[in-house]
């Protein structure tokens, strides 16, 4: 293993090892005292351990309140984690008030956001928006130097220097989501985390943004978390893809092989949910139930109150991620019994 | 039109307008279309198309300074869109149901559930209390919420989103609407809620006999759901005809870049099609066919005279490949 700093490509830039993290949704202290209720915690994620490699789009799949996008906060270092850890090209994230992750990390990891309506500042032009991260990081100074790298970062983005003197609400969304990506491009990052990055844009719109993202990534050689709830994208940008359930990874694949052969019930599942364009009148198996109350999760299998190959032993023990022949990770049951029909 | 005379909705020339200081914006523009009784009519397009407008003006919601500036809405022959507020109001409780995206803004947090739906019956049909409540309870248990009898004494937040979008679905049906009017009923779900939610209202279409008027953005629930389908853009339809003619031999160019712009699963890895640009602002329409400085089609009459919907197959296209405008 090559030590910390230096590139090695066997290396994953991003490990998280054991990664939980809990949110305290307690009531008021008042309340608990009078109600002699006790603490309340929510386990968004738990025991999350998976690698991005270098220049793949690992994306992560799942229904909302599955834990994605606190997987990717966490990635970035919007929060520390309650167990585990994680690390960014083999340094180590540091105790929570150095701020997580060293300022020479830092600049080597942005993030993409929803909703481009708002993660821009309505107040800033576009070019101090694009050039905020440089000034921030004090990669650059001068002002015309400013000036010359946010021209060249919008038109790598497919806009026009002049846009740069434009204020956020000049833009439709497709646009605006533009200049977010211009802004976290600034810093010549390696690593984008983009929080279900076209979510909010019209169908059209996000055929452009996605083949811009892609361009990109060939372009730079970027590495993508890739969070989305839409597997039609995913099946789009991934190389690899993780589905999580309730807080848990419960499959990871390659892209190409989740899509042709999904084995936990629940990627087939969601799989079979998807709109059919085709028309093809394929029978479609009817969903059943709904996600689980994260505070109050099912004992076992978080998954088994709606899975059809469920037993006593799902409803019992908690399945471990296993790796298939091929690979491919599950944590289920079923699939490590062979219970699973082809 | 095979429809006339059968249709239960009418909808002729509608134009939805907002008078501004810099004059009036035109937002839905010569809109015509019928749905007939146990049909779903399925409306897409992008935000800003107009969609949702042309929606609440059929059921006489447009926010002021919104209003319909032409054309005619007919219910079963009789116009509506003439009609006083008060009179309109009754037609829309009792004849029209109207399912919005977000349950939490169609439900009122500090009743019942029970509570809001048995109001809502009795405002409309002449039944006592406890028929109401007994009504209520077999429509929360037609729209699929276990336990109904125990649900209709929850408030809206005791719901999950899924469910209350089924409580929402049953305030619709309450006084056994002719016309469900659904904007974006799916939209705000995720997609094992929004498989259960589709297959329901293809339930209600089919055994209430209903006409649908299913807006959305997304082509999949159009293709799972609709008979029939209009695209809009920039205020107008730019193609209307059955789901299968649209989607697998789109006739408008814009139409079939939509549909190619659509990612895949299993398409991994393939560049998707994109239309560059984006849909014009309304008060920046383009002369014409508004899609043409878009399209990669476009030719001589294109930027100069706006077409109308010209039949091509078995559906109807607003575009001059499909036929010669009268002045060439």
């Amino acid at each position: 293993m090559a030590p910390p700093g230096q590139p090695d490509d066997a290396r994953p830039l991003v490990a998280l090892r054991a990664v939980g993290r809990d949110f305290d949704v307690s009531r008021p202290w008042l309340n608990r005292m009078l109600e002699h209720a006790p603490r309340q915690l929510l386990r968004a994620v738990d025991d999350f351990s998976a690698e991005v490699r270098r220049s793949e789009t690992l994306a992560l799949v799942g229904e909302s309140g599955c834990g994605k996008s606190t997987v990717a906060r966490l990635i970035v270092g919007l929060f520390p984690p309650s167990r585990g850890r994680i690390e960014f090209d083999g340094t180590p994230q540091t105790a929570a008030a150095e701020g997580l992750w060293s300022d020479a990390v830092r600049r080597r990891m942005q993030m993409i956001f929803q909703d481009p309506y708002a993660s821009l500042n309505p107040r800033w032009r576009v070019m101090d928006i694009v050039a905020e991260p440089l000034r921030a990081h004090g990669l650059m100074t001068r002002r015309a130097d400013l000036r010359a790298r946010v021209f060249e970062l919008l038109t790598q983005v497919g806009l026009a220097p002049a846009d740069g003197d434009k204020y956020p609400h000049e833009f439709s969304g497709g646009q605006r989501q533009r200049i977010s990506i211009a802004r976290a491009l600034s810093s010549a990052p390696e690593f984008l985390v983009c929080d279900e990055p076209t979510s909010a844009l019209d169908v059209s719109v996000q055929a452009q943004i996605l083949n811009l993202m892609r361009a990109l990534q060939e372009k730079l050689g970027l590495t993508y978390l890739f969070i989305s709830h839409n597997l039609a994208v995913v099946s789009q940008m991934a190389t690899r893809v993780g589905v999580m359930y309730l807080g848990r990874l419960v499959e990871l694949a390659d892209a190409a092989t989740l899509f042709s052969r999904p084995r936990h019930p629940y990627t087939r599942m969601l799989l079979d949910a998807i709109p059919d364009l085709e028309m093809s009148g394929r029978a479609r198996t009817p969903v059943a139930g709904e996600v689980a109350n994260p505070l109050d999760p099912p004992p076992g299998c978080a998954f088994h109150p709606r899975c059809p190959l469920a037993n006593q032993r799902c409803r019992i023990e908690r399945p471990q991620l296993k790796a298939e022949p091929d690979s491919t990770l599950v944590a289920c049951h079923a699939a490590e019994e062979g219970r699973i029909p082809a | 039109m095979d429809a006339r005379g059968t249709a239960l909705l009418e909808v002729r020339n509608l134009r939805v307008e907002f008078p501004t200081r810099r004059g009036t914006l035109v937002a839905v523009d010569d809109v015509s279309f019928d749905i007939a009784p146990g049909e779903v009519l399925g409306v897409v397009g992008e935000s800003g198309a107009g969609k949702s407008l042309t929606g609440m003006a059929i059921i006489g919601l447009l926010e002021p300074p919104g209003r319909i500036g032409a054309g005619q809405v007919l219910l079963e022959g009789r116009r509506i869109d003439n009609l006083r507020r008060e009179s309109l109001r009754q037609i829309r409780g009792r004849r029209i149901g109207a399912i919005f995206q977000d349950p939490l803004t169609s439900l009122d947090p500090l009743y019942t559930v029970g509570r809001q739906i048995t109001e809502t019956i009795q405002a409309h049909l002449p039944v006592s209390r406890r028929e109401a409540r007994e009504r209520a309870i077999a429509l929360l248990s037609e729209v699929g919420i276990p336990a109904p009898e125990r649900r209709l004494d929850h408030y809206p937040h005791q719901f999950s989103g899924g469910m209350r979008q089924r409580v929402v679905i049953a305030l619709a049906l309450c006084a056994q609407p002719k016309l469900i009017i659904a904007d974006e009923p799916t939209t705000a779900l995720d997609v094992s809620t929004q498989s259960q939610i589709i297959t329901l209202l293809q339930r209600l279409s089919r055994e209430h006999h209903a006409a649908v008027m299913l807006i959305t953005h997304d082509m999949g629930v159009i293709a799972e759901t609709a008979h029939r389908v209009a695209v809009m853009y920039a205020g107008r339809i730019a193609e209307i005809g059955p789901v299968r003619s649209i989607i697998h031999s789109p006739r408008h160019p814009y139409t079939a870049g939509l549909m190619r712009s659509i990612p895949r699963v299993g398409a991994t890895g393939v560049r998707l099609a994109q239309i560059d640009g984006a849909m014009p602002r309304l008060d920046a329409i383009p002369r014409g066919c508004a899609f043409h400085p878009r399209c990669p089609q476009r030719f001589e009459p294109c930027d100069r005279e706006r077409p109308p919907l010209l039949e091509t197959g078995d559906q109807r296209a607003a575009c001059w490949l499909h036929g010669a405008p009268r002045t060439a």
